[in-house]
């Protein structure tokens, strides 16, 4: 290596990295290879620093372009690497200016690393999403139309006070029942898995949904038990009709790598 | 309703290609490397202040925009960073404020005061008068 390239660390592994991982192409289509540090592995890839260096770092992670990019390439490795063996993925941008630097680092924080990787066990996490349904358009749906129909001999103007206050109160039973639904979700799942952890709801400009976000949870489950978990997200789709849920996984543990604990904020709404 | 698989949502053991994460939503992504994952301080320190300041930007467009507006709180139509078109409106408000709205302003000020003394001078003078023909 030279003074014009810096190391891009993917993810750590107690594996000894004896597995052909060299069809893997990393950020900037630089090629994966597996470094020892002590008795860990570490997945990393040489970056030019001109590009990946604390100056050029700082202008590009402002470029959601180049975030993409670059997002998607660490993510690709984790991914694929993490059905091979156990492993605890790195955040993005953690960059060493060469491996021996990088193996004093991890050193250090050895005991950290491996009581993580115990906890998270070669789990994989899934990720449920539930968002709001309106009331009007749940399967089982009482009109408010017709509510409203019956008074509307009285007066146009009465009927539409009775029909903006019948929706008004639709409404908001419909967000109390989904806030409600979504904390009935989360516990019975959480019961399932060996860890859990709430992210803040996305908005509709990144979920790409234009109902709210009531939950947004991960789970961390055995690898094998992804195809139950599925029918178990089913069956509480089925019977939250208030609710659309969105699974999504399996993903690398990333949201389990730190020791926080279970705990979280609750649910989208709770105290609002 | 029904459960919606999306992206990298295919069920365990049918996803085989790491090309699939390229469906995967991009926000599920940026939320777990940017602000999940393994925290250890790389070399170039820099770049966590960087991404902790990303993060924070990431964690105001993750927040729910509804509640937001709710609360009548809707800087990311404003902010530069996060829109395009807002930069570019700020952009306009900064060459009207230097050159143009402001002067207007000013001239319309100038104006408004000169009909006012003009007003004020034609009262007095009518007073005057009038106080004239009273004695």
């Amino acid at each position: 290596m030279n003074g014009d390239l810096g190391v891009w660390a993917y993810a750590i592994t107690e594996d000894d990295g004896d597995h052909d991982i060299s069809w893997l192409t990393g950020v900037a289509g630089a090629t994966v290879r597996a470094t020892r540090a002590g008795n860990l592995t570490v997945l990393v890839s040489d970056v030019d620093l001109a590009e990946f260096g604390e100056v050029a770092l700082r202008r590009n992670l402002e470029d959601l372009t180049w975030l993409e990019t670059v997002a998607r390439a660490h993510h690709q490795v984790i991914d694929a690497v993490s059905r091979l063996f156990p492993l605890l993925p790195m955040r993005l941008a953690t960059v060493y200016t060469s491996d021996a630097s990088m193996a004093s680092v991890l050193g250090a924080h050895r005991e950290q690393l491996l009581d993580a990787l115990r906890r998270v066990g070669g789990r994989v996490e899934w990720g449920v999403k539930a968002y709001a349904v309106p009331e009007a358009e749940q399967e089982n749906a009482v009109s408010v139309e017709s509510a409203a129909a019956e008074s509307a001999d009285r007066g146009a103007g009465l009927a539409y006070l009775k029909r903006r206050k019948a929706q008004l109160s639709a409404s908001e039973k419909s967000w109390r029942s989904a806030l409600i639904g979504a904390r009935a979700v989360h516990a019975h799942l959480s019961g399932l898995a060996a860890a859990t952890k709430l992210h803040p709801p996305q908005s509709p400009q990144l979920s790409g949904n234009q109902r709210p976000m009531m939950l947004n949870a991960a789970y961390l489950l055995d690898a094998d038990a992804g195809t139950g978990f599925a029918s178990q997200v089913a069956a509480a789709a089925d019977a939250h009709h208030e609710l659309e849920l969105d699974l999504t996984g399996p993903w690398p543990p990333y949201s389990f790598t730190a020791d926080d604990g279970e705990e979280g904020p609750p649910p989208a709404g709770q105290g609002a | 309703m029904t459960v919606q698989p999306s992206g990298g949502g295919q069920l365990y053991g049918t996803v085989g290609t790491a090309g699939s994460s390229s469906t995967t939503n991009l926000g599920d992504i940026l939320e777990r490397v940017l602000d999940k994952g393994l925290v250890i301080a790389g070399d170039i320190q820099v770049n966590l202040l960087d991404i902790e300041l990303l993060t924070i930007k990431l964690r105001l467009v993750i927040a729910s925009l509804d509640t937001a507006r709710e609360v009548g709180i809707n800087w990311w139509e404003n902010d530069p960073w996060l829109s395009a078109d807002a930069s570019r409106r700020a952009e306009g408000r900064e060459l009207r404020g230097a050159d143009g709205q402001n002067g207007q302003l000013e001239d319309e000020n100038q104006r408004l005061k000169e009909r006012i003394r003009e007003l004020e001078s034609g009262r007095n003078q009518l007073e005057s008068g009038r106080k004239r023909r009273e004695r």
